[in-house]
C-alpha cells in the first residue's frame, strides 16, 4: 500500500516546484501562495486545531488505553481485548445500557410527539406570537443543575409535592429514587422540561418551509386539517425530524447530568444502580474507582451503541410518508 | 482595486497569524503566570493556605481555630474550605486526581482513616513534614496514630486530628413520647447489647408512629462493625497483607446481619447518611436515635444537620456492644504546595493542643493529641447542644485505649461498594434475601 502512495506522488508533485522555481526569490509570489492556498486553511484551522486536541486525541487515547488495565493509583499493564471480554460479562454494564435505553425510550417517544403538536399549535396565527413560540424555549435556558435540583425535590419520597398530590387520590408514596421505572420517569420528565420546547421550535421551523399551496391544494380537494397534518406536515417534515431524531439519540443515550444530581452528584445512579447511565457507568469506573482502561472501554462500547441507536432511527424516520 | 482587495486578504491573513500566535502564547502563559502571581503575592501581601475538608454538618470542627489564627496572623492566612459531605464518593477520588495530576489540591487536606492506606502507599505525593521539624510532635500521640502518618519509607507525611470513639446519641423529647426513659444513664441501661437496642426500638416504634427509631442501615451498620473489628483482629474488609477477607472476616457477616435486621423490624426511616434527605429527617424529626462517633456530635449540631433548633433535644447515651473506633482523620501538605513550610505551620497549628480543644468544644470531635484529651478542658466538657452531655467525660476517659482498625489500600472504593448495598436492602431495591451475596460481589468488583 505505502509503495503504492510513494509512486503516485512524485508524479504530481513535480509540477508545484517548477512553478515556484520560476520565481524564486520573489517575496510576492510567496505572500500569493499563502494569500491563495493557505488562507482558507489557516482560516479554518482553530476549529480543527480544537477538535484535534479536545476531540481526536481523546478518542485514539481512549482507544489506546482500553487494551490496557490502567489504574490511576497503580499500575499500567497490558490485557488485549480483556476489558471488553469483561464487560460483556458484566451485570452491572448491561443494567446501565437496560437504564439508559429505557429513560432513552421514556423521555423521546412522548418528547417528539409533544414538539410535534406543540408546534403544529405555534404554526397557527395567533396574537403576540414571538412571545409564545419564544416562551416555549425558556426551558432551555434554565441551568440542567437547577432543573435537576428542583426535580429532585419535587420528587422527594417523603417531602416531594409529586407524592403529595398523589396521596390526594390514595396512592402510596412512592420512592422515587428506589425504585426503577419510577426513576426513570422521574428523570425522563427532567429531559422532557428543558428539551421539548426546543424540538418544538426546530419542527417549527421545518414546517414554515412547506410551501403553502400545498394546504391551499389539499383544502380544495376536501382534505381535513387531520388528513393535511399527516399526508403533508410530517412527509415534509422529514429531513427535520431526522436530524431532531438523531440529536436526540445522542442526546438520550449519553444522559449524565440529570441523574446524577438527582442522586446528590453520586454516579453510582441510587443505591443499587436504578438509574445508572452508560456514561454514569464510565464516570463510575474512570473516576470513581480508578479503572481507566475498564472506563475507556465501556466509552467505546458507548460510542457503538450511539452509533447503532441512530442508525437504527434513521432507518425508521427514513420511512415516514415513505411511499411518497 | 485589485491590489486593494488583495491587501485586505493580506490583512486578514496577518490577523489570523496573530490570532493564532497570540493564542498559543496565551496558553503558554496560562501554566506560568500564577505561579507568578503567587510569588508576586508571597512577595507583598499574606500567603494564604488553603485548607481542604470534608464532612457534614462542622465537619472538622476547625472553624473558631482558624478564625484565632487568621486575628492573629497578618503574615500567613487560612482559607478554610469544607469541600463536601460525602468522603469516599466525592472528596477523596477528586483529591486522587489532583495529586495525581500534580495541580488542585490544598496546601493542607484532610484525609479519612479510610484513605490512609492509599495515601501512606503514595509518598511521592507528599511534603515530608519531618524537613519543616514536625518530626518532634510524636509524643503528642498515640503510637498507632503517629504511625499511621508515615510512610513505609519513613517519611512523615500526616499527623492525626481526631479519633473515633463511640456512642449513641438520641432525642429525649421523642424518648417521653414514647413513655421511655430519657435521663442519659437510664437510656444507657436500657440496652446494653444490640439485642436490647432492637427490643427498645420496637417498644419505641409501638408508641411513636411517625419517626423512626434510627435513620437507615448505614449508620449503625457501621457501628457494629468497628465494634467487631476490635474481636476480630482489628481487621475489618482487608487483612494486613491487603487482601480481600469481607466473605471470611465475622465481623463484617455480623453488621451486615444487624443491618438487615433492623431494616426487617420496620426500625428504619430508610435515609441515607450524609444525604441532603438525611439532613432533612433530623430536621423534621424522622429518626429519635443515631450512632454518634465523637466527630458526628458536630455533624448533628451543625447547620447542615440538625441545626439550633433541636438544641437541648439530642442527648448522648453509651453504646450497646461496648466502645468502637469509627474514623478519625489525617491532615497533611500534599508535595504540589507552593508554600510547603507555611503549610506544615499551620498544621502544626491545628493538630496542636490549642486548636484541639477548640475543636472539641466547638464541634465535638475527640482529639487525638494526647495533651488535649488530658486538657481539664476537654475532660471535664459538657455540650451545650447535646442537653449538657458530659462528653469529656463520655469520649476522653477512653479515647487513649482506642485500638485502630486496619484499613486496606483499597479500604475507601469497598467501604463505597459496600455501603451501597447496605442501604439498597433498606430501600427495597435489594431484596434482603440476596443481600449478602451482592454485598459480597461488589466489594470483590471494587477491590479488583
Amino acid at each position: 500500500m505505502s509503495l503504492h502512495v510513494d509512486a503516485g506522488q512524485p508524479t504530481r508533485t513535480p509540477i508545484p516546484p517548477s512553478r515556484r522555481r520560476a520565481h524564486p526569490r520573489s517575496g510576492r509570489s510567496f505572500l500569493t501562495w499563502l494569500d491563495l492556498k493557505a488562507a482558507p486553511y489557516l482560516l479554518i484551522s482553530p476549529y480543527y486545531l480544537l477538535f484535534l486536541a479536545f476531540g481526536l486525541f481523546p478518542l485514539g487515547f481512549t482507544l489506546y488505553y482500553s487494551f490496557f488495565d490502567y489504574d490511576l493509583t497503580g499500575t499500567v499493564e497490558w490485557t488485549g481485548l480483556g476489558n471488553y471480554t469483561a464487560m460483556l460479562g458484566d451485570a452491572s454494564f448491561w443494567k446501565a445500557v437496560v437504564n439508559t435505553l429505557a429513560m432513552f425510550v421514556i423521555a423521546t417517544v412522548p418528547q417528539i410527539l409533544l414538539a410535534l403538536l406543540l408546534a403544529n399549535a405555534l404554526n397557527k396565527r395567533m396574537k403576540a406570537q414571538l412571545f409564545v413560540r419564544m416562551g416555549v424555549l425558556l426551558p432551555l435556558v434554565t441551568s440542567v443543575v437547577a432543573v435537576a435540583v428542583v426535580f429532585t425535590q419535587l420528587y422527594g419520597r417523603d417531602w416531594g409535592v409529586i407524592n403529595w398530590i398523589l396521596s390526594w387520590f390514595g396512592v402510596d408514596p412512592i420512592d422515587w429514587k428506589a425504585e426503577r421505572v419510577p426513576s426513570w420517569i422521574a428523570i425522563a420528565t427532567m429531559v422532557d422540561w428543558r428539551w421539548t420546547g426546543y424540538n418544538a421550535i426546530i419542527f417549527l421551523a421545518g414546517m414554515q418551509t412547506i410551501p403553502k399551496d400545498l394546504y391551499e391544494a389539499a383544502s380544495i380537494d376536501g382534505a381535513s386539517r387531520r388528513r393535511q397534518f399527516w399526508q403533508i406536515t410530517i412527509p415534509m417534515l422529514r429531513p427535520t425530524m431526522i436530524f431532531v431524531v438523531l440529536n436526540s439519540t445522542i442526546g438520550g443515550l449519553t444522559l449524565f447530568s440529570e441523574p446524577t444530581t438527582f442522586y446528590n452528584g453520586n454516579v453510582h445512579g441510587g443505591t443499587d444502580s436504578q438509574f445508572q447511565t452508560v456514561s454514569m457507568f464510565v464516570f463510575e469506573q474512570g473516576f470513581r474507582e480508578f479503572d481507566y482502561g475498564y472506563a475507556s472501554a465501556a466509552a467505546w462500547l458507548l460510542f457503538l451503541l450511539i452509533l447503532i441507536g441512530s442508525a437504527i432511527n434513521f432507518l425508521l424516520i427514513r420511512r415516514i410518508g415513505g411511499n411518497k | 482595486m485589485i491590489s486593494k482587495s488583495r491587501r485586505g486578504r493580506l490583512l486578514a491573513v496577518a490577523a489570523v497569524a496573530a490570532l493564532t500566535l497570540g493564542a498559543a502564547a496565551c496558553g503558554s502563559d496560562d501554566s506560568s503566570q500564577p505561579a507568578a502571581g503567587g510569588e508576586s503575592s508571597a512577595a507583598s501581601g499574606p500567603i494564604t493556605i488553603t485548607l481542604q475538608t470534608f464532612g457534614g454538618g462542622k465537619n472538622f470542627g476547625y472553624k473558631e481555630a482558624v478564625d484565632k489564627w487568621n486575628a492573629e496572623h497578618t503574615d500567613i492566612k487560612i482559607k478554610y474550605d469544607n469541600l463536601t459531605d460525602q468522603f469516599e464518593q466525592v472528596y477523596w477520588p477528586q483529591m486522587i486526581q489532583w495529586l495525581q495530576s500534580g495541580a488542585g489540591a490544598g496546601d493542607v487536606v484532610g484525609i479519612d482513616e479510610g484513605g490512609m492506606g492509599l495515601a501512606k502507599a503514595h509518598p511521592e505525593w507528599w511534603a515530608d513534614l519531618g524537613e519543616f521539624g514536625l518530626q518532634n510532635r510524636q509524643s503528642d500521640f498515640a503510637a498507632w496514630k503517629w504511625e499511621n502518618g508515615v510512610t513505609a519509607d519513613g517519611k512523615l507525611f500526616a499527623l492525626g486530628t481526631d479519633v473515633g470513639g463511640m456512642s449513641l446519641c438520641y432525642r429525649r423529647d421523642l424518648f417521653e413520647k414514647a413513655g421511655l426513659p430519657s435521663d442519659r444513664d437510664e437510656v444507657s441501661k436500657l440496652w446494653p447489647t444490640w439485642d436490647d437496642f432492637i427490643a427498645v426500638g420496637k417498644k419505641f416504634q409501638s408508641k411513636v408512629k411517625d419517626t423512626k427509631f434510627v435513620d437507615g442501615t448505614n449508620t449503625l451498620y457501621n457501628v457494629v462493625l468497628v465494634q467487631e473489628a476490635a474481636k476480630n483482629g482489628n481487621v475489618s474488609y482487608f487483612d494486613k497483607d491487603n487482601n480481600l477477607i469481607v466473605d471470611k472476616n465475622p465481623a463484617v457477616k455480623t453488621a451486615y446481619d444487624f443491618a438487615q435486621k433492623i431494616s426487617q423490624e420496620g426500625l428504619t426511616a430508610k435515609l441515607r447518611n450524609f444525604t441532603p434527605e438525611w439532613n432533612t429527617g433530623m430536621k423534621k424529626s424522622q429518626f429519635a436515635t443515631l450512632g454518634c462517633p465523637s466527630w458526628m456530635l458536630g455533624v448533628v449540631s451543625g447547620d447542615g444537620g440538625a441545626g439550633p433548633d433541636f438544641k437541648g433535644k439530642w442527648d448522648v447515651a453509651a453504646v450497646p456492644g461496648g466502645g468502637g473506633n469509627w474514623g478519625g482523620s489525617w491532615l497533611a501538605v500534599p508535595k504540589q504546595s507552593k508554600h510547603p513550610k507555611e503549610a506544615a505551620q499551620v498544621l502544626d497549628y491545628l493538630t496542636g493542643k490549642d486548636a484541639q480543644v477548640s475543636v472539641f468544644n466547638y464541634a465535638g470531635n475527640m482529639p487525638s493529641n494526647l495533651q488535649a484529651q488530658q486538657d481539664p478542658a476537654v475532660q471535664g466538657a459538657k455540650n451545650e447542644y447535646f442537653n449538657d452531655a458530659p462528653v469529656g467525660d463520655i469520649f476522653a476517659k477512653s479515647a487513649s485505649a482506642l485500638q485502630p482498625v486496619f484499613l486496606g489500600v483499597k479500604h475507601a472504593q469497598v467501604k463505597n461498594a459496600i455501603e451501597s448495598v447496605v442501604s439498597a436492602i433498606d430501600d427495597g431495591s435489594v431484596p434482603y434475601a440476596n443481600g449478602w451475596q451482592k454485598l459480597v460481589d461488589d466489594a470483590v468488583k471494587a477491590a479488583g
